[in-house]
């Protein structure tokens, strides 16, 4: 039986690891640090935000290890926004090969968010080496976190698959994407605590959790950092059908991103 | 051998081509306002095709360029899908409509010998076990490590064929593209060809080129304007083709009048070809006729013509300026008749005959007619190079025979 499938989907796997490896090689060719830039570049902006907004703005300065939170959170949106923004366009810069060879598809969709993932595979070291220095106790729930990662990477291929096909019809479709994260970022409570928004109102941080990433990026927090983040689930005092409905909307853009890719992909070869 | 290893079913294609590319938001949003119906155009590439390609079989497909030749081939490698009817693959198929897909110029022969292969499904173990015989073949050792956009483009072809042919697969489709470049590659790509043909493998071959097909085809159809009008035996459906490109002669002027320019000052009148149509290697040469007219008073005027085959290899030509015969002060409304006779040296297939008038040195350029007639030369030796003149070859052998 295991066989069987494995035939099935050989030639999937074949150019899946090739399509990464290629990509992987690609990224940073020429440039003198190499793949030290996946790890260098977050760094990077997290100095910025923090001087911006921890060191001056006294933002944060309540939350247990609010830094080593905010470097996570910035990490885990670039992951999130690298696998969408390579997304969109990948059918269409493959064009050249899809309209000479046949193969399935989303293994190309599939090739630029697996690389996405090593690449946060990497950042997460460094993200464990912040907590060691900042002293962050670690608990057995942080055994959970991989389960919210894997949320975010759901969503974000199920959001690939769907804005992929539509880019190859529609061209805006990047641009309209870019204005869409460009919000989404600041609605997903990345680079400032959801306590802040607790003291304001605690319905309006419910509803800022309703958002998947914003949702997902809480409980990694809660789980891996300190409890003192607030979760969907501790604020609605452990209504699990609230957390359902992220949970929900994960499912359902993932649903119809398959399903509209898989009924788009027959054509790429013409339309790309 | 009577098993069938493609049965394709009433197959039909057609596009979808907007007048104008509504691919971005803002023209949707216009275009809503506007009745969307008549911006659409219906493209019918292919119209209720049916055959099948028996086991072991060389089979061509024949078609003139825009024939639809080359998007039934696309459908045969499942790239696109038919609008209507079904085609059914039995066996590992492997197309190969261009060599080197995939390829990548920032990586090096190495990494790009390992994408093209995954492309054509090989495992990194599967190429591991194939690369010294891949580089040997390519003749590229000392070369591996470079980055592809350092290669010239032989080397290239040369890695990507190599690649190529060391697919097994069950049925191969060919588009006739693969055999362009150098005389040398031509023939190694041939060499192959025949290779394929004593391993008894499944071969489709896409071509607008009749002797290709005869030299390697066991049967092959015959497409013309998106229909099969032809299927059986090689030779048969090749005659059919040639017969094709004779009859439709004032067609073929039709179709071919955007290959025709110049500021006509001068201009073309007619093209006749005064000997046979069909040359037999029998036959000693073709000649044809060119009238101008002049519409303006011309100081020198230079006329030319030349010969080109199917593939697009400009065989042989001349000129007046060439030949030393002068053509001045030509006075407007006069006609000029040139008698061309050219020897028949040509290959087997299609040849097309251009005519020119332009200035000194090919400037200013009053008639330029590429194709503006056409012969077919039928040779029953079968020869790779573009011109078959009479070759003489004498062998002497010194030393005692024992």
């Amino acid at each position: 039986m295991q066989s069987k499938l494995y035939r099935k989907y050989r030639y999937s796997l074949i150019l899946l690891r090739e399509l990464v490896v290629t990509e992987f090689k690609l990224r940073y060719q020429g440039s003198v640090l190499g793949y030290l830039w996946s790890v260098l570049r977050p760094i990077f902006l997290f100095v910025i935000l923090y001087l911006v907004f921890v060191f001056f703005l006294k933002i944060g300065s309540d939350v247990p290890h609010w830094p080593v939170a905010l470097l996570l959170g910035i990490v885990l949106w670039n992951f999130f926004s690298e696998v969408t923004n390579n997304g969109v366009t990948s059918i269409v810069n493959r064009g050249d090969v899809i309209r000479k060879i046949n193969f399935p598809k989303y293994v190309i969709v599939l090739a630029g968010s697996v690389s996405a993932l090593i690449n946060l595979a990497i950042n997460l070291v460094v993200i464990a080496i912040f907590m060691a220095i900042n002293g962050v106790e670690l608990h057995w729930s942080a055994l959970l976190s991989p389960l919210f990662i894997f949320e975010i990477f759901a969503l974000a291929l199920g959001l690939s698959f769907f804005l992929s096909s539509a880019y190859v019809r529609i061209r805006d479709i990047n641009y309209i994407w870019e204005v869409i994260m460009q919000g989404l970022f600041y609605a997903s409570a990345i680079i400032y605590p959801v306590a802040m928004v607790v003291e304001r109102s605690p319905q309006l941080a419910q509803l800022l959790l309703l958002n998947p990433v914003a949702q997902a990026v809480q409980d990694i927090r809660h789980v891996l950092i300190s409890d003192a983040n607030p979760t969907l689930l501790t604020l609605s005092h452990g209504n699990v059908l609230l957390w359902l409905i992220p949970i929900g909307i994960v499912i359902f853009v993932f649903l119809v991103g398959a399903y509209q890719f898989k009924k788009r992909s027959p054509y790429f070869a013409e339309e790309v | 051998m009577s098993e069938i290893a493609i049965k394709v079913d009433g197959v039909s294609k057609n596009f979808l081509l907007p007048h104008e590319r509504r691919n971005s938001i803002k023209s949707k949003v216009v275009n809503l306002f506007k009745n969307t119906d008549k911006t659409v155009e219906v493209q019918h590439a292919l119209n209720d095709i049916s055959f099948e390609v028996k086991k072991g079989e060389f089979f061509g497909i024949l078609g003139r360029n825009g024939s639809g030749k080359s998007t039934l081939l696309k459908i045969l490698a499942e790239i696109y899908k038919p609008t209507a009817g079904d085609v059914e693959v039995k066996g590992k198929l492997v197309p190969f409509i261009e060599l080197g897909v995939g390829f990548n110029p920032e990586l090096t022969g190495r990494e790009n010998v390992y994408l093209n292969g995954a492309l054509l499904g090989f495992s990194k173990r599967e190429i591991d076990a194939r690369y010294d015989d891949i580089v040997d073949f390519a003749e590229l050792e000392g070369f591996m490590d470079q980055r592809l956009k350092n290669y010239s483009s032989g080397m290239q072809v040369r890695l990507a064929f190599s690649v190529a042919t060391r697919a097994d697969a069950d049925i191969l489709l060919i588009d006739e593209v693969l055999a362009v470049g150098d005389a040398d590659f031509q023939r190694k790509c041939y060499d192959y060809f025949k290779s394929l043909k004593k391993l008894k493998k499944t071969v489709v071959f896409v071509s607008h080129d009749m002797s290709a097909i005869r030299e390697f085809c066991d049967r092959a159809i015959l497409i013309e304007k998106s229909k099969k009008i032809k299927e059986g035996d090689a030779e048969m459906v090749a005659t059919e083709y040639s017969r094709l490109f004779l009859n439709l002669d004032s067609e073929t002027h039709n179709n071919q009048s955007n290959e025709r320019w110049g500021d006509k000052r001068a201009s073309f009148d007619t093209v006749k070809i005064t000997s046979a149509k069909v040359l037999t290697q029998e036959s000693k040469e073709i000649t044809f006729t060119a009238t101008f007219t002049a519409h303006q008073d011309i100081d020198t005027l230079v006329s030319g013509s030349s010969i080109t085959n199917a593939a697009g290899v400009e065989i042989c030509g001349t000129n007046t300026q060439h030949q030393r015969i002068r053509l001045d002060n030509v006075k407007k409304g006069e006609k000029i008749t040139l008698n061309w006779s050219y020897d028949n040296i040509f290959s087997d297939g299609i040849h097309t005959i251009n005519v020119t008038l332009h200035g000194l040195n090919s400037g200013s350029v009053a008639d330029w007619w590429e194709g503006a007639e056409a012969f077919s030369v039928k040779r029953e030796e079968k020869s790779p190079f573009p011109a078959s003149p009479a070759i003489n070859l004498e062998i002497t052998r010194k030393g005692e025979a024992k």
